[in-house]
């Protein structure tokens, strides 16, 4: 998932009761399965809620595309560097679409970065992990990429009509990027001591912290409720986090690599797997900024931003040159109109 | 260097031979320059730039792994050993490396960077616009598909020239004095060796020199509008047949390749 804990603002889900008649019908028309659209009325809180859950989203593509960029000058293969090129630059676009999907909430992109820079919004803390060997490519399209499918495919469905139409686009990109993923793990556990003993060792690195995208128990989700009444959070997060354990544990067995978990079982009268307890202590420590990239991943887009100022501007100034050389054309054709 | 002639009493190992080193030039360069521009990964200066730069630079990839392919194909028929795309890119050390100089040139700033791809595009685009008349199908077939390519990719890169030189006053200095400092790196582009003559002669490559006039008039019209220019230079590097196409390189090209290389060295016996 990645928007992993996203506050609504508000203590309890809304009743009927507690609302004005325009909310009534606004909660009406998502009970019917009726898209909101930008230009339609809506609380305040979902307004706000929507726009920290996309920009959480879009801008964990965008600090997701560091760990991988750090191994695209190294990839092992032409074939392998071509395939990450082009996944990062998959990632790219669903920034793209994600922040122009919330700036139909009245947000500019400008402000949501600010936010980003400034330590105000957040980004999924899967991506301040590092990326050591060439294994974590692997891991990351399997594990992660694997868990973002798990969340977005029913966000699909969302009530807010931007959301849903770029979740739908971003899903089909996001299963290719989990299938390359699997088969650099695929290679590497078929392939020497040394490959293999990488796979292991970021498998072992990265399932817990892939565990931990899908957010806090549902126990201890007290936003859920209200995200669930409006749509925009169809699936809790302990389903998600069970589906999740159950699709990969047997894709860890064909691989022939062993799940870090002691506990994991699987579970004939449920149908699932159980697995072991989560460290919370560590998904709250790297979300308050401990974790061990935190500092670096940030300040590379940071510097990115700041780096790039003169770039912006100059294109800016251009614009405005070329504009203002139109407006003049413009008004030596009139003038000339007038004098003929 | 001697001038020599392909001609068809020629034994066709000695013309493989030949057409092995040509395209390892023509592989190289794209190679080498979007390794450059992965290095670019999340550091662009705005999302678009990021997304454009990787495209660059997959589309660049994308030729240099048809010419390596291509490349590796001659040399098993003119040679014990027919090395595939990925022997070649990381199993040959600097000196074996047949790119231009100007694409192994640091990224520097984001002028640097798209003056560096400007100078290239320009010509690159005319060269493979002239490798499609190429008598050599497979030459021309992957020369065709770089060429749709390369004008989109000159398009951009001349945008940007004119944004950055018609831009702001520190915007203009800084693209100013880009060029400025690869000027020098232009005149490899158009200077031909025996190897280039021996295979325009042939039919499957061309007169690099007949670029120089076409290529200039398009950059100073692009320089023009961006405000800029070209330096007079007098000196260019890797004249004389001492260039990249030649083998002959910078400091930059080692620690690049140290770098692109460094798992396929480490761990030779593996499949990835």
């Amino acid at each position: 998932m990645y928007a992993q804990m996203v506050d609504t603002g508000l203590k309890e889900v809304r009743t009927a009761d507690d609302m004005p008649p325009e909310e009534r019908a606004f909660q009406a028309r998502i009970d019917a399965d009726i898209k909101i659209e930008p230009k339609d009325w809506m609380p305040e809180a979902y307004r706000r809620t929507l726009i920290r859950q996309i920009s959480q989203h879009a801008h964990s593509e965008i600090v997701g595309m560091l760990p991988e960029g750090n191994w695209v000058t190294r990839a092992p293969t032409l074939k392998r560097k071509a395939i990450l090129m082009a996944k990062i630059q998959d990632e790219a676009g669903h920034g793209l679409y994600l922040y122009s999907a919330a700036e139909t909430l009245g947000i500019s992109r400008d402000q949501m970065l600010a936010d980003l820079h400034a330590g105000r919004a957040k980004y999924s803390s899967i991506f301040n992990y590092p990326t050591l060997t060439w294994a974590d490519i692997g891991t990351i399209g399997w594990l992660v990429d694997g868990a973002a499918i798990m969340n977005q495919i029913p966000l699909c469905r969302c009530s807010y009509g931007p959301y849903a139409r770029a979740m739908v686009r971003i899903c089909k990109e996001e299963s290719f990027h989990q299938r390359q993923g699997y088969d650099i793990m695929l290679a590497m556990s078929r392939g020497t001591d040394e490959q293999q003993a990488m796979a292991k060792d970021a498998l072992a690195r990265w399932w817990w912290p892939s565990l931990m995208m899908f957010g806090p128990s549902d126990a201890a989700s007290v936003h859920s409720g209200q995200s669930a009444a409006w749509k925009i959070k169809l699936l809790s997060n302990d389903e998600l986090r069970q589906r999740f354990v159950d699709q990969t544990v047997p894709q860890a067995d064909f691989l022939g690599l062993t799940v870090p978990d002691p506990a994991l079982r699987w579970n004939d009268e449920t149908g699932h797997y159980d697995f072991g307890a989560i460290d919370w202590s560590e998904f709250h420590n790297v979300i308050k900024g401990n974790g061990p990239c935190n500092r670096d991943r940030l300040q590379a887009r940071v510097n990115a931003w700041d780096e790039g100022a003169w770039v912006r501007e100059a294109a800016m100034a251009h614009a405005e040159k070329r504009a203002a050389g139109a407006a003049r054309a413009v008004a030596s054709i009139q003038q000339q109109g007038r004098t003929a | 260097m001697t001038e020599f002639v392909l001609h068809a009493s020629m034994p066709k190992i000695v013309t493989d031979l030949i057409l092995f080193e040509y395209l390892l030039r023509l592989g190289d360069s794209p190679l080498i320059l979007a390794q450059r521009l992965g290095e670019w990964v999340g550091k662009g200066p705005i999302v678009e730039e990021d997304l454009a730069l990787t495209n660059v630079g997959l589309d660049l990839l994308g030729q240099a792994r048809m010419w390596l392919a291509y490349a590796g194909e001659v040399e098993a028929r003119c040679s014990p050993r027919g090395r595939d795309e990925d022997a070649l890119a990381f199993h040959r050390d600097a000196g074996a490396f047949r790119n231009l100089l100007l694409v192994e040139q640091p990224n520097g700033n984001y002028a640097d960077t798209m003056t560096r791809q400007f100078l290239f595009d320009a010509w690159h685009v005319r060269a493979l616009q002239a490798l499609t008349r190429s008598c050599d199908p497979r030459v021309a077939e992957i020369a065709a598909k770089g060429a749709k390519e390369a004008s989109y990719h000159v398009e951009r890169s001349g945008d940007w020239m004119i944004r950055l030189g018609d831009g702001t006053d520190e915007s203009h200095a800084k693209t100013q004095s880009a060029l400025d400092n690869l000027g020098m790196y232009t005149g490899e582009m158009f200077a031909s060796d025996a190897i280039d003559a021996a295979l325009a002669d042939a039919g499957i490559g061309f007169d690099h020199a007949v670029l120089l006039a076409p290529w200039r008039e398009h950059v100073d019209a692009v320089l023009e509008e961006a405000t800029l220019a070209l330096p007079a230079a007098e000196w260019m590097q890797g004249s004389g047949g001492r260039g990249g196409r030649q083998g002959v390189h910078g400091e930059h090209l080692g620690h690049l390749l140290a770098e692109m290389q460094y798992l396929q060295r480490a761990y030779p016996d593996s499949q990835w």
